[in-house]
């Protein structure tokens, strides 16, 4: 028997024989200029007098970003790669017109060096599961498209022949956990939500998406809306709700724009609206877009922004599934969440939880970055090994460095270094590990990324977005922040490791939303892991992996220098000044870091790092 | 000014809406027409306020001619991008979050721009620039400086 995962792929064949370009239009693709691709191709197709007969489409994001821009052409499923727009020529002549494949264009698998001319042949999407991401890259994101893959054939399904509590047994046997953060159990969320006793409900979807190193919730917005908007309808149908809002960030004006037009159709074919497939059964959408808060992610600070205000989160209980938008029961479902529910209703429970281990059905969509070859977005059994994800998958890391650590679940998370790479990637397994999935972020380090800086920049963020709303959060995290500057300047004591360890725990205990709850995490992780390289940045003033700029600016040891001015002719910026006989010094405002200088000094007069051991010693 | 608020007339849910518009056509709050938002929706001036300074979206002072990001996302974090916001800062002589003396630039720092593949990343009025050394950035700016000039 066929798994979910093969089942899918094979309903994605194209039916059609004719030929049709989708373009990329993820937003790597976007900057790197695809429509200039497509209009290029369309002109090319219009000097072969081919206009209108090959429909050319910029879509949502294929998923290999390190290959962008990228098109591929049906039916054959070919990946043309890293285009120009003097490449559509040869796309149109050779391809379309002669029927030659275009061999320069396509991806050359650099460990093999083999020639992959299908999306399916390539390591990066070979061996990935592509449930939730079944549609992107796949399909453009009109609602005629998604029709003839089965498209609201879920939501006809569970409005003719099922009940709400039989949909929400579905959910609840096929074990979906909620791909927001959390991890509660999705079926055990809407039942809490139906039988809440009320006149009124609401469902949200939450795609707020505020992990700052994580875009699979954008890109589903932007590739596949109609799936997010079934899988809310069903929702909706299951816990009773009659209006619901998707919740979008404002920086992803494309899919807000997209998903408002994905609305308009569904409305216009009755999906949305009154008395939908004349079943009876109502329910209207709208899109509300945050104005940049991470907190408003959280879902009750997420509530209080829905209602017009201050994104301020509240104290839990009463939770939103009791009282939420304007006091009335609401379910709070995310992104991905949400995508996974056609696929449980029209394939059923069974099949959806084959994937994954006991308590961890499903895949995970991990929003892969960072020092590795292949940046996007990968989707794996949960469960699937870190190993796998990075190395297989995303071809490991660039330029022969050695894998040191990889961070998930973002603000929140923690860090996972190589002991943990054959650790299954799932809810309950990283959380041993003192890490989280969280969103799915998954920043990949290398030997040069230093993990006092990880810490310092995660508290940063956390700190900046910290709403001030309750005090150990507030002035918690200013402290912590404060302590790691103090680390990284090179003006850190042993003693301020054990006062970071206490404000975390104050943090975590006290604070009054899981924002302030969970700030700590990527401190306590590294610290736990990486104890050494706080060690050395306090005892040493030294940063092992040359990152903290304090510790490895330049600075001239006036006892060494001789006063020749070789370092001042070298130096590009001319921050460093002197006169004969007196030690030369270096401007730090103007200095650009380039190190000529050290490479140059005759008498190794030059070092890095030394100003914070020069104040060590004043 | 009119037009936008009786685009969501009777909404009171409006508001960050209608700030998201008014930011968008004056390219900040003025307090003016923040004044005439308290009016008409009888809220208080100091609410709005509180809205305004609560959401990065909005700017309580003119943004300048070319709106510079950079992307401080972690994929570009780790990749570097810490140094060439302080590059840029140094070479306009602003911090982040200030706008030059001549209007030209407001240089910002923004989290994760959803092109981490091209990290790091620097958006000069929404176009993007990826792979960037310090050297290309202060090559850049230099660009958008003379091109105006
Ligand atoms: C600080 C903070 C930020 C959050 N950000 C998000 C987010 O960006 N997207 C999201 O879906 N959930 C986010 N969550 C989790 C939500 O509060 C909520 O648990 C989730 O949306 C529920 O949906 P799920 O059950 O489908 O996961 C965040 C939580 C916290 C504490
Ligand atoms: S971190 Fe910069 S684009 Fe994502």
């Amino acid at each position: 028997m066929s798994t979910l995962v093969e089942e899918l792929a094979c309903e994605r064949v194209r039916p059609e024989t004719d030929h049709r370009i989708l373009v990329c239009g993820g937003i790597p693709c976007r900057s790197l200029g695809c429509r200039l691709v497509k209009e290029a191709l369309e002109e090319e197709l219009q000097k072969e007098g081919l206009t209108g007969r090959v429909p050319v489409e910029i879509i949502g994001c294929i998923g290999d970003c390190s290959l962008g821009p990228s098109l591929i052409v049906y039916p054959e499923g070919l990946v043309y790669q890293k285009l120009a727009p003097e490449d559509a020529r040869a796309i149109v002549r050779e391809h379309l017109v002669a029927g030659r494949i275009v061999e320069a264009l396509l991806h050359r698998d650099p460990r093999s060096d083999e020639i992959l001319r299908q999306r399916e042949e390539m390591p990066f999407y070979r061996e990935q599961a592509r449930l939730v991401l079944r549609n992107c890259g796949v399909i453009s994101a009109h609602i005629d498209d998604y029709l003839k893959y089965r498209g609201y054939a879920a939501l006809a399904l569970a409005l003719a022949e099922m009940n709400p509590e039989q949909v929400i047994e579905e959910v609840k046997k096929s074990g979906l956990r909620g791909r927001g953060g959390g991890g509660f159990p999705t079926g055990r969320k809407w039942e809490l939500v139906r039988t809440a006793h009320s006149d009124e409900k609401f469902v949200i979807c939450n795609a707020d998406e505020g992990d700052p190193g994580a875009f699979m919730d954008r890109n589903i917005l932007e590739g596949d809306p109609h799936s997010v908007i079934e899988g809310i309808i069903i929702a909706a149908y299951a816990v009773g709700a009659a209006r619901g809002y998707i919740y979008v960030r404002a920086e992803y004006p494309m899919a807000v724009h997209r998903c408002r037009e994905a609305i308009a159709q569904a409305r216009q074919k009755n999906f949305l609206g009154d008395n939908i497939l004349e079943t009876g059964f109502s329910f209207d959408l709208e899109i509300r877009t945050g104005a940049g808060a991470f907190v408003c992610g959280e879902e009750t600070a997420l509530i209080s922004s829905l209602q017009g205000t201050r994104g301020d989160p509240k104290p839990k209980p009463p939770f939103p599934a009791q009282k939420g938008l304007w006091g009335k029961p609401t379910l709070i479902n995310n992104v991905e969440t949400v995508v996974n529910i056609p696929l449980i209703i029209l394939h059923g429970s069974k099949r959806f939880a084959e994937l994954g281990p006991e308590g961890n059905r499903g895949t995970k969509v991990f929003a892969l970055a960072g020092k590795v070859n292949h940046t996007g977005l990968v989707e794996v059994p949960l469960g699937t090994t870190l190993r796998k994800i990075i190395f297989d998958i995303g071809g490991g890391i660039p330029n022969n460095k050695k894998f040191k650590a990889a961070q998930t679940g973002g603000p929140s998370g923690g860090c996972l270094g190589v002991e943990s790479l054959d650790l299954p990637m799932d809810y309950d397994s990283l959380r041993e590990a003192g890490s989280i999935i969280g969103s799915g972020g998954l920043i990949v380090m290398d030997e040069e990324s230093c993990m006092v800086d990880l810490a310092r920049f995660y508290l940063d963020f956390n700190q900046d977005e910290s709403c001030g709303k309750c005090t150990p959060c507030r002035i918690g995290s200013k402290r912590m922040l404060e302590l790691l500057q103090k680390i990284t300047e090179g003006r850190g004591e042993e003693q301020d490791l054990e006062i970071l360890e206490q404000l975390a725990l104050l943090m975590k205990n006290g604070s009054l939303c899981a924002l302030g709850r969970t700030a700590p995490n990527p401190l306590l992780s590294t610290l736990r892991l990486f104890r050494d390289e706080y060690l050395a940045h306090i005892k040493e003033r030294r940063c092992p992996a040359g990152v903290c700029r304090s510790l490895v600016r330049p600075w001239i040891n006036p006892e060494l220098c001789k006063a020749c001015g070789l370092c001042a002719r070298v130096c590009p910026a001319e921050a460093i000044n002197g006169e004969k006989g007196v030690p030369y010094e270096i401007d730090l405002e103007k200095c650009c870091d380039c190190l000529r200088c050290l490479k140059e000094c005759p008498f190794n007069a030059i070092s890095q790092g030394g100003i914070s051991r020069a104040e060590a010693v004043d | 000014m009119e037009q936008i608020i009786d685009k969501y007339r009777g909404d009171s849910t409006a508001m960050i809406a209608i700030l998201h518009d008014l930011n968008a056509a004056f390219r900040y709050l003025p307090r003016e027409a923040l004044e005439i938002v308290s009016d008409r929706l009888s809220v208080p001036l100091s609410y709005l306020y509180s809205a305004a300074t609560f959401y990065r979206s909005f700017d309580l002072e003119p943004c300048g001619e070319h709106e510079i990001q950079v992307c401080l996302g972690t994929a570009c974090h780790v990749r570097g991008s810490e140094r060439i916001l302080d590059a840029l800062s140094r070479r306009l002589g602003i911090k982040p979050g200030e706008t030059t003396a001549d209007g030209k630039f407001t240089l910002k720092r923004v989290n994760c721009l959803g092109a981490c593949a091209l990290g790091p990343l620097v958006s000069i009025d929404q176009k993007h620039h990826g792979h960037l050394t310090i050297h290309q950035a202060e090559r850049l700016l230099e660009a958008y400086k003379d091109e105006h000039d």
